[in-house]
């Protein structure tokens, strides 16, 4: 494994060579990339060094002190995210080759075809169907709450490949050309007045058989995967400062504004502010976990507590600010470029952050998840087990 | 303001190797020789604490000795180590005096800095000698000074001797029981922490019927009882503040392992009870409880860990730190611990089954050493957060 020192070497010797004022800033990342100095825990060829994770806050470091160009971190996350581990894991050498690059630098950005109408928590039940038809697949169906629809240049889709298997065996996982004839993208939207999120329609959208991810019925466990890294993204977020979420623009409020201070907020308050700084210290331990080698399923924990703590923090926000909160700052339907619940008012996170227990697996399912695969409580009876996906009722 | 905890400094708040073995080997022996049927008839008995096993536990493997520096015969680890070993004590309900002794009054010796107090260590660290704090044990760190004991006048020969006379009460101590020595605050002139030898006379414990007799409260009384001063002004007063922060830090350590017991506890049982022909843990009503408690459980530990981190290095966050693991792990304890007896239905409610020593355990660890609400009041200034 190499060392810190090694790794600061190589960024070095590598700024050398390249000149971040020399270059544009996509001839340099590029660069970077191929110098294994993308994502140091990929493989080498692949913008990696097969390094320790920890080492990546090493190499990020190097370049920000040398002011060279980085990659923005609010740009391509599901690409970077969810797309490149899964292609990582289950791509083709061909695929890797073709992928990795663009999306560490921002240049593809990629999109989760998963969610549908029909399928929200029992993803595998969905019903875009993906029919073989000579090198090419065929895809035709309904998707939603796609973040980056719009702006994407590929989509990781989910599709049902064979109907008359149980709903788990009868998917596969595709590479989507948001490109291609048949996709059409309209904004989705949401009760905030604006539009983060889109419904994408597919009809008969041609997939060549060198975009399938996995083998064909495998898609599946390739899903799994995806949503595995998600959580493991959660996991290696590091805690920004304290109080540097939801809890500050309260604690700021209390602080400047002694005239919303009223005694039976205070407790309530400190609660919170309790909570808050927990949840960043088990975030942190999380991140330590993870830089150990050890990731733990902590992370289905974290985005529970962030969901809950959100909603209790702005709904306290909203008392503590009385008739401010009725006032909203804008309801015109727009398109952000990125969710933040900062610079906007109370109300506006409020409702957004109702989404928080909602978006990326429902609390109640990561509950199911933390119930079955952490503490091994035994499954529900299924009455879907065991039955053709056709034959279940809908 | 508040201290900016920048993401950079942050403590390494995972086990070590050597945190790890300790807590294992405790929990082995634990296993062993501290089994709920046993613990559960010993709080019927004369004997609440289990001398054997703290000899076990304090000299055999240690314990005693963690904060105590190696040039005083002690292991000079900290508060990690003696975090992790809260944990393993945690999670059997054992009845040792290891908080109040090995934790507790070894702080408050520790910062008392005296050559009186130094003394005492070696022994202390060796296991042959238990002490405890002559304060409630509902104290709360950054309260008062104890006034509850005062000076009074000294007898013939005293003056010589260096002895000063102690008189008053102390309600509801947490493991003088086993103690030999008291370490009690007292108000006069000058203000001090004084040495007081069960063995001298004066000083006297009456046992009191506790909530949790895990560990047994009693009522301190003192009557003309001779004491020598440790520490006097405000070095007395630092040395009673280590000894409450030192408490509450470690007995959130102790609340993690409980409610980690708790939940163990309750997801075998909900693995094989059966209702409706189904094990009663595949509900969802019940899994989904299960899963709070485990997050809570996680972060209980992250909380815990950064305030022993935090006390090990001398961290300025420790105020901070302490005062967070206390608030939120007590209430973690408390609720996983009625989660436990709620979930297991009717045998959870009986005094044949183990659920109850936690529940109680729980809620007098929650008021131990500060109520919840009492660590958020102290956030409120450490924080800048101020009441109406």
């Amino acid at each position: 494994m190499l060392k810190p020192d090694e790794v600061r070497e190589r960024v070095r010797a590598f700024l050398a060579e390249h000149d971040p004022a020399a270059a544009s800033r996509e001839e340099f990342l590029s660069a970077r990339f191929d110098a294994g100095l993308a994502w140091v825990h990929y493989p080498e060829g692949l913008g990696g060094l097969g390094a320790s994770r920890a080492l990546q806050a090493v190499v990020d470091a190097e370049f920000d002190a040398a002011g060279a160009p980085g990659i923005d971190t609010n740009v391509n996350p599901i690409g970077r995210g969810m797309a490149a581990p899964t292609i990582l894991a289950y791509g083709s050498d061909e695929q890797q080759r073709r992928w990795l690059r663009g999306i560490w630098t921002g240049e593809e950005i990629w999109c989760q075809l998963f969610s549908e109408p029909g399928a929200g928590s029992d993803l595998a039940g969905l019903a875009t169907r993906a029919a073989r038809d000579g090198e090419d697949w065929v895809a035709s169906g309904q998707k939603v709450w796609t973040s980056q629809a719009h702006l994407a240049r590929w989509g990781l889709l989910l599709a049902r490949t064979d109907p008359d298997v149980e709903k788990h065996q009868g998917l596969t996982y595709f590479a989507c050309d948001m490109t291609a004839p048949g996709v059409e993208v309209r904004p989705l939207r949401q009760l905030t007045g604006e539009a983060e999120f889109n419904e994408v329609f597919l009809t008969d959208v041609r997939i060549p058989d060198r975009d399938r991810i996995g083998p064909v019925g495998e898609g599946w466990t390739v899903a799994n995967a995806t949503l595995m890294s998600e959580r493991v993204n959660i996991a290696a977020a590091r805690s920004g400062p304290r109080e540097s979420g939801m809890i500050g623009p309260v604690a700021a409020a209390w602080r400047s504004r002694p005239e919303l201070r009223r005694p039976a907020l205070h407790d309530r308050l400190l609660a919170l502010w309790t909570e808050a700084e927990v949840a960043r210290l088990g975030g942190e331990m999380l991140r330590q976990q993870l830089a150990a080698g050890k990731p733990g399923p902590e992370g289905s924990a974290a985005k529970l507590v962030f969901a809950r703590l959100n909603q209790e923090i702005s709904g306290f926000e909203m008392e503590l600010v009385g008739g401010d909160g009725l006032r909203y700052d804008d309801w015109a339907m727009r398109r952000p470029e990125r969710s933040s619940f900062f610079g906007r008012g109370p109300g506006y996170r409020y409702l957004r952050a109702r989404g928080n227990s909602i978006e990326g697996g429902t609390s109640e399912i990561l509950r199911n998840i933390i119930a079955d695969r952490v503490l091994g409580l035994p499954r529900e009876p299924r009455p879907d087990k065991d039955v053709p996906w056709k034959d279940l009722p809908r | 303001m508040t201290a900016p905890a920048r993401a950079e400094d942050f403590p390494d708040l995972l086990y070590s190797d050597a945190e790890r073995a300790l807590a294992d080997s405790l929990r082995s022996l634990l296993a062993d020789r501290c089994a709920a049927a046993e613990v559960l008839a010993r709080t019927e008995s004369a004997q609440t604490y289990d001398d054997a096993l703290w000899q076990a536990v304090a000299a055999d493997l240690g314990l005693a000795g963690l904060l105590i520096p190696e040039r005083d015969g002690g292991a000079g680890v900290g508060y990690r180590e003696a975090a992790a070993a809260a944990e393993a004590l945690g999670a059997f309900v054992a009845p040792v005096p290891y908080l109040g002794s090995a934790v507790v009054a070894t702080a408050a010796l520790l910062a008392a800095g005296s050559a009186e107090a130094a003394r005492l260590l070696p022994k202390l660290a060796g296991g042959s000698l238990t002490v405890a704090l002559a304060v409630p044990v509902a104290t709360a760190p950054r309260s008062g000074f104890p006034g509850s004991v005062r000076l009074c006048g000294p007898r013939p020969g005293d003056a010589a001797a260096g002895t000063s006379r102690l008189r008053g009460e102390v309600r509801g101590v947490a493991d003088a029981l086993p103690a030999s020595l008291l370490l009690v605050p007292a108000d006069g002139v000058p203000q001090g922490l004084y040495l007081v030898d069960m063995a001298a006379g004066g000083a006297a414990k009456a046992p009191v019927t506790s909530l949790d007799m895990t560990r047994q409260l009693c009522d301190l009384s003192f009557d003309d009882a001779p004491g020598t001063l440790l520490a006097s002004g405000d070095a007395a007063t630092r040395a009673v503040q280590a000894a409450l922060a030192a408490g509450a830090a470690v007995l959130a350590a102790e609340q993690v392992g409980l409610a980690e017991r708790c939940l163990d506890m309750t997801v075998a049982y909900l693995k094989e009870r059966k209702q409706f022909a189904r094990p009663v843990g595949s509900f969802q009503a019940l899994k989904h409880r299960l899963a709070d408690v485990w997050v809570e459980v996680a972060q209980a530990r992250a909380a815990s860990r950064y305030a022993a981190a935090c006390l090990t290095s001398g961290d300025r966050d420790a105020p901070v730190a302490v005062a967070l693991a206390k608030a939120y792990c007590s209430q973690v304890a408390v609720h996983a611990a009625q989660e436990c007896v709620q979930l297991h239905g009717g045998i959870g409610f009986t005094w044949e089954h183990p659920a109850h020593l936690y529940l109680k355990r729980a809620k007098a660890d929650s008021i131990a050493f500060g109520t919840p609400d009492a660590h958020r009041a102290a956030l409120a200034s450490l924080v800048d957060l101020p009441a109406p």
